[in-house]
């Protein structure tokens, strides 16, 4: 039995459908809601968000914000978030490269500026080592994509 | 009466003016629209997070809430966070929304002091000699939440501290290209248990809970997290909505600045077209006069 799910970032929806388990990067540790589960609110933390339905999984780069589990639905409130498949890798590249550059360049901490810098840098991080590893194709388990027959 | 050549030149120059505000009416009328966009891109996580604290609210629970939430017994002074352009030309835009800040708080029986955000709205402010304590100006064309995250952050920290006990935002409503409404807002203390009318203004019902959370980490971390950012939500789509607004406000003045000037035009045509009528009449009468002059003393 589906539950749904929406995930919301500051500006758009970023999904929303019926699904059958989501893995949610809480404070805490990883955390699957399963359909039925306890009413819960939970912070996230920087990680990767698994939404399975109907056997297909979806991966989205979150970066911190909160889970709020009711009976008939499963809200994502991310400070930021997007689907792995929609990451523009060329563009994190570049993002992290700059944060990087500005970093070792050793400007005073604790400024503003450097503080946004090591937040970017520790974003297009994440979102790298996301396209990177759930990219569609090169998923970890390629069984239960049906992709894995005759091993 | 000008002469030809004077009237030639102010002619020319009122359609210059009147070029110069057909383009900045096409460009506030393309403005609105991304405004407007932004607003309705907000509205999701508005919704959501609006749902979450009403949950929040309405569960069981003996102590108050959060610090955020809990309306003071007495009340000191007062924050206004007052939204203005950085810029005018945009008709009475200004000067409505300023004007509406004085209806409501030139009599208030407490100090109130205020957050200006916009550069105009700074001038106008500081030449009624109100008590500014801190501007926001020269914002993007185009702010994204992080741009003006600040100013929620700000208004929040006011209010922890204890420099003031309330806070209100004073924007301009986008009701269409030809209505804008200054309005006025409670922003902090956040007040959930008043559900109905917020919950109708973004347009969802409330669903009511049927057990009692489980909380992970804890109550206050949560929400924490939650409350801050949901006051900067409101700040930023109350920007955008003033943003909209200052821009068919602009787009507004800018059509009746064309229309003047395309009339003025019209006008100064006649007036050239008399005036050069009559220099040549006058000429001719010169000539035939001259002529009758001349026959006279040949004959």
């Amino acid at each position: 039995m589906p539950i749904r799910c929406e995930i919301v970032s500051q500006d758009r929806m970023v999904f929303q459908g019926d699904v059958d388990i989501v893995v949610v990067p809480g404070v805490d540790g990883e955390m699957g809601i399963l359909p039925n589960h306890a009413p819960l609110l939970s912070t996230l933390k920087f990680g990767i968000l698994k939404v399975r339905s109907a056997g297909e999984e979806q991966f989205f780069a979150v970066s911190g914000g909160v889970v709020e589990v009711q009976p008939n639905i499963i809200t994502i409130l991310a400070d930021a978030a997007e689907n792995v498949e929609e990451i523009d890798v060329t563009r994190a590249e570049e993002a992290r490269k700059r944060a990087e550059e500005y970093l070792e360049a050793g400007p005073p901490p604790d400024t503003d500026a450097y503080l946004a810098m090591e937040a970017a840098l520790r974003r297009s991080n994440l979102r790298l080592e996301a396209a990177r590893r759930f990219r569609r194709g090169k998923l970890t388990h390629p069984y239960e994509r049906g992709e894995g027959e005759g091993l | 009466m000008a002469t030809p050549r004077e009237v030639r030149l102010r002619i020319r120059s009122v359609k210059n003016i009147a070029q110069v505000t057909r383009a900045l009416q096409a460009v506030s009328a393309s403005k609105v629209r991304k405004a407007m966009q932004a607003v309705t891109n907000t509205r999701p996580y508005a919704t959501k997070a609006w749902q979450v604290l009403t949950h929040i609210a309405g569960q069981p629970s003996k102590e108050s809430l959060h610090p955020l939430l809990t309306r003071r017994s007495e009340l000191k002074s007062v924050l206004v966070v007052i939204l203005t352009g950085d810029r005018g030309l945009a008709g009475a835009y200004n000067t409505n929304i300023v004007r509406f800040a004085s209806q409501k708080f030139d009599q208030y029986p407490l100090p109130v002091s205020y957050i200006t955000v916009g550069r105009k709205g700074r001038d106008l402010m500081l030449r009624r000699r109100k008590n500014i304590i801190a501007e926001f100006s020269n914002l993007p064309a185009a702010p994204s939440f992080a741009d003006v995250s600040a100013i929620g952050r700000l208004a929040v920290d006011e209010f922890l501290a204890g420099h003031s006990d309330e806070v209100y935002l004073v924007y301009t409503d986008f009701v269409n290209m030809v209505r804008q409404i200054p309005t006025m807002k409670k922003l902090l203390p956040l007040e959930v248990e008043e559900e109905d009318t917020r919950v109708e203004t973004f347009g969802q019902d409330a669903l009511r809970p049927h057990a009692a959370y489980i909380y992970e980490p804890g109550q206050i971390e949560i929400l924490d997290q939650i409350i801050p950012r949901f006051t900067a939500l409101q700040v930023y789509q109350a920007i955008l909505e003033s943003l909209a607004s200052e821009h068919a406000a602009r787009m507004v003045a800018m059509k009746n600045a064309t229309d003047s000037a395309t009339e003025l035009a019209s006008a100064l045509t006649l007036e050239y077209n008399k005036a050069r009528q009559q220099s040549i009449t006058s000429e001719m009468l010169d000539i035939a006069g001259g002529a009758e002059a001349l026959a006279q003393a040949i004959g």
